[in-house]
């Protein structure tokens, strides 16, 4: 066991309090809060670095406008997934059968839309209570039952796998009306005179920027409302100026090709409803519970065995949108379709800074995970490097990552 | 008589932050049985590990000498090899392995890494013959009772020629059969010239058995008795081990005067719990207790008395199989089934075992704190952060947690700030009655103290509180009223008043009969 000194800096200075140590104070503050989030800061800058490294090596392809949309519309998928999948990892479990349950979905949306001519409005509305009921379904044995959830959804896995080839009787079945397509890989219509930018994309992003301002000033003025000790002004002035260019950027990039994806639109309503879920709400609060110490938060009135039951059946949701996106993408089901999506998933939930043993993990840490694979991926085929070495490349990126993560952990003694 | 075996010289052990043994010696003569008893916390099973090679030759000062020789166990497997052998409160048997596998784990009779059965079974059936288990050796432990498992715990310390068996506490799970098998075995043993030391609290049991025995007492060596004598009588060793006077590490209070006529806060009648898993052992037998409003009362008992047990099964059966009683809540019947439905009727427990039961060691003390009554905080299901934290730094300050924001985890803190966030998390519920299990175990004396005040003011506010606690002084220090349980039954309740160290342990050591 390490015995090193907790305090390592026994000369550093005091946080300042006067003027003239206003300097290292506000320095003192970044680096608490770099600390304090290690993990996550660390993360986003590895995704920056191998962006980087990348858009040098493809000497600059990979951010063209037409490759950054072909990024969102190829992870889209797997970042859904993570979403749902970081909530079961938080909860302590573990679901396999995610990439069985987007091929059944997307099955069941060719069986009832090209087979049955359902309305597509319709159908995506039946497909996402099915994926509901899919994950509702393990969700109670894993719940209820007590049956650990690793082979619960192992036998998922092989039932929704097998469900799908019955629905399909092998064949691939399409194609999808276009309505449903739209969904896949459509765009925001256009609007407006002619400015060689995405109209509505601009006035989409524009719209963010001032949302984004008016929430980081409201909730300040309500901390100060609560008497509680508010960021240094500069700082916080710093830290809304580089979220506002961070928007831009994104938006000019999408707005100089086709404008956004609609599918980048879901998944934005995703990541910020399910991060606001997963920090602000009751339900967020009790899954970090269980997943942290189970014994602890039945002690404490949380109703663990509903918590998982909820947390199962989302996943079962979010498959059915994923299983619709890429359905909708490849225009046609296929049994084959999502195969290994669930090893993504999982993966882009620990390389996001998951823990095994649950309780830990945020939303935006599975998107910054999934980006991380994405980017591989993306930049590793703009290389042409061949799907071998990619396996052999993401593996050593998962390792690393999580190499890093109890690296880190064992050094600062908890 | 024979010369001394085992000497143990001026031992001292040190945790962080917790002195367990300040000068500790023990003198065990040649094929003696010895037994140790002291107060829970006395430091028994520290010396007994410092012994065994558990906590190794360097993390105490002090000298072993064993058969004349001065000892260095670096770890268990060389106290072993001398012929010391521990066996520990909780079974360190593999349940799916067969008996004689478990004998011989990690000592297996093999030749070049393959194992000789019949030279396993045959030694096997000889050992348990020994210990007058007639299974066979191929059984599962799983499919044996408990109180044979320790025999099979003593079979495994014969196979390694042991000279030396410690027994910690054996017969704490036994039923009364059982334990009488056991100490049976323990004087058979003596006769074929194995010395035994024994950790007990059941005086009955060391006079039954033991040749001496040794008082310890925070940590030091009060005194070592010849059991036989007769001026030791049991009084002599209760004043033994609870001898200390009280000072002033309590706060003042005015004591409770009870309402006549108002119904009890909380009611408990004829409560009787059964073991989770051994469902013919009863771990609570028909215990009735009350506490009014404003009003500590303390529940005494020795480790297994079932104090605990009583008041998990009570708070939403958190442990155990409930098999009987009633609760009564200002009077009228509740029913606690679940933890949701005792807190809503407003009751909290602060468990004993913070780190398993009270706390998500690896999130933060708001979200920690604010936890059970999340609502509380919360507008239709979103929580309000700020509020949330101006909460937690209200405690911060009213308990004088130390930590520098209320974001540290509280995994970081020491083990009173730990227990003062347990505390808060349960005070902001809101409840009526408060059980709080052992509130200062393994916490240094100035949060204590602390703690102690804040109980004070929740019952000065009206609150009831129920006091489980091992430590004499410090129920006698602050309840109005204290029961006594012991194996499972309410065998004493006395005023204030009438309350002594004395008193107390008497009915605490009191096996099987019901006094009331």
């Amino acid at each position: 066991m390490s015995t090193d000194v907790t305090d390592k800096s026994p000369a550093a200075a005091p946080p300042g309090k006067g003027g003239g140590a206003a300097g290292t104070g506000l320095l003192q503050l970044v680096l608490d809060g770099l600390r304090r989030n290690m993990r996550q800061y660390g993360m986003l800058l590895a995704l920056g670095l191998i962006v980087a490294v990348f858009a040098v090596w493809t000497d600059g392809d990979l951010l063209l406008p037409r490759n950054v949309s072909n990024l969102v519309l190829q992870n889209s998928y797997v970042l859904v997934l993570a979403i749902g999948m970081m909530l079961v990892i938080i909860a302590g479990h573990i679901d396999l059968s995610v990439g069985s349950v987007t091929a059944f979905v997307g099955a069941f949306a060719a069986v009832l839309t090209v087979e049955h001519h359902v309305p597509w409005p319709v159908a995506v509305v039946l497909c996402l209570a099915a994926g509901a009921l899919a994950g509702a379904a393990q969700g109670f044995f894993i719940a209820y039952l007590g049956i650990p959830s690793f082979i619960v959804t192992l036998a998922g896995m092989l039932i929704f796998r097998g469900f799908t080839e019955i629905l399909l009787q092998g064949q691939t079945l399409g194609p999808f009306p276009d309505g449903l397509q739209k969904i896949g890989n459509g765009f925001l219509p256009e609007a407006g005179p002619n400015t060689n930018y995405h109209n509505i994309t601009l006035l989409l992003g524009l719209a963010l920027i001032v949302f984004v301002v008016v929430q980081e000033f409201r909730d300040r003025g309500r901390q100060q409302e609560f008497s509680l000790e508010v960021v240094p002004r500069n700082i916080f002035l710093l830290k809304l100026v580089a979220i506002v260019a961070a928007i831009l950027v994104v938006t000019m990039l999408l707005a100089s090709y086709k404008g956004a994806p609609i599918v980048l639109l879901v998944l934005g309503a995703l990541v910020v409803g399910y991060g606001y879920v997963m920090r602000n709400s009751v339900f967020g609060r009790h899954i970090y519970a269980i997943g942290g110490n189970l014994p602890a938060a039945k002690l404490s009135g949380v109703k663990d065995k509903k918590v998982t039951f909820f947390v199962f059946l989302n996943m079962g949701a979010l498959a059915a949108l994923a299983g619709l996106a890429i359905a909708a993408r490849l225009n046609a089901a296929s049994p084959k379709a999502g195969l290994n999506y669930e090893l993504e998933a999982i993966a882009s939930a620990f390389i996001g800074g998951a823990s095994m043993s649950g309780g830990v993990g945020t939303v935006l840490g599975a998107i910054i995970g999934g980006l991380v694979l994405g980017v591989l991926n993306n930049g590793m085929n703009l290389l042409s490097v061949g799907t071998d070495w990619q396996q052999v490349i993401k593996g050593f990126a998962l390792l690393a990552a999580v190499g890093f993560d109890v690296w880190n952990k064992r050094k600062s003694g908890s | 008589m024979a010369g001394p075996v085992l000497e143990m010289r001026s031992i001292v052990k040190t945790f962080p932050g917790v002195k367990a043994l300040s000068d500790v010696t023990l003198e065990v003569r040649q094929g003696e049985v010895h037994a140790i008893c002291g107060e829970n916390g006395a430091g028994k099973s520290t010396l007994m590990k410092v012994l065994s090679g558990v906590h190794p030759h360097g993390t105490y000062e002090g000298e072993i000498l064993f058969e004349g020789e001065v000892c260095r166990f670096r770890d268990i497997r060389a106290s072993e090899q001398h012929g010391i052998v521990i066996i520990h409160q909780e079974l360190a048997l593999v349940p799916y392995l067969s008996l004689a596998e478990n004998i011989f784990l990690g000592n297996e009779h093999a030749r070049s890494g393959l194992i000789d059965w019949n030279r396993t079974l045959r030694h096997a059936s000889e050992l348990l013959r020994r210990v007058g288990l007639a299974d066979h050796p191929e059984t599962r432990v799983a499919d044996i009772g408990v109180g044979k498992q320790q025999l099979v715990e003593i079979a495994k310390a014969l196979s390694k020629k042991v000279k030396l068996l410690i027994l910690d506490e054996p017969t704490a799970a036994l039923n009364d059969e059982d334990s009488g098998k056991l100490l049976d075995l323990i004087l058979e043993l003596k006769k074929q010239g194995i010395t035994s030391i024994i950790i007990s609290h059941k005086l009955n049991e060391i006079r039954r058995v033991a040749d001496s025995v040794t008082i310890l007492r925070d940590g030091r060596t009060i005194e070592t008795l010849d059991v036989k004598a007769p001026e030791t009588t049991e009084d002599r060793i209760i004043s033994g081990m609870v001898g200390r006077d009280l000072d002033h590490r309590f706060p003042e209070r005015t004591p409770h005067r009870a309402e006549e006529g108002a119904a009890p806060a909380l009611e408990i009648r004829n409560w009787t719990v059964l073991h989770p898993i051994d469902q013919q052992r009863k771990v609570v037998d028909d215990v009735s207790v009350h506490v009014r409003r404003g009003e500590i009362v303390g529940i005494a008992g020795l480790m297994g008395a079932g104090r605990t047990e009583l008041a998990m099964n009570v708070f939403g059966r958190a442990y155990g199989r409930y098999a009987g009683g009633t609760v009564l809540k200002d009077g009228r019947e509740i029913r606690t089934r679940t933890v949701s439905e005792a807190v809503r009727h407003g009751i909290a427990y602060v468990t004993e075992d913070r780190k398993h039961y009270g706390l998500n060691l690896i999130d933060t003390i708001n979200r920690n704190i604010s936890l059970t009554a999340l609502g509380k905080v919360a507008r239709r299901g979103i929580v309000d952060e700020h509020e949330e934290r101006q909460v937690a730094e209200g405690y911060r300050t009213s308990m004088n947690i130390k930590a520098p924001t209320v974001f540290e985890p509280v995994g970081k803190l020491s083990g009173g700030n730990q227990q003062k966030v347990v505390l808060s998390k349960w005070i902001f519920a809101g409840p009526d009655v408060l059980i709080l299990d052992e509130p200062t175990r393994g916490i240094d004396v100035g949060a204590k103290f602390e703690i102690y005040t804040v109980i004070d003011q929740l019952a000065a506010q009206g609150k009831a509180v129920v006091f489980i606690s091992s430590e004499l002084p410090e129920l006698l220090g602050m309840c109005d009223r204290i029961y006594t349980m012991a194996a499972g039954r309410l065998t004493g309740e006395v005023p204030r008043a009438e309350a002594t160290q004395e008193v107390l342990m008497r009915q605490m050591t009191k096996d099987k009969e019901v006094t009331r």
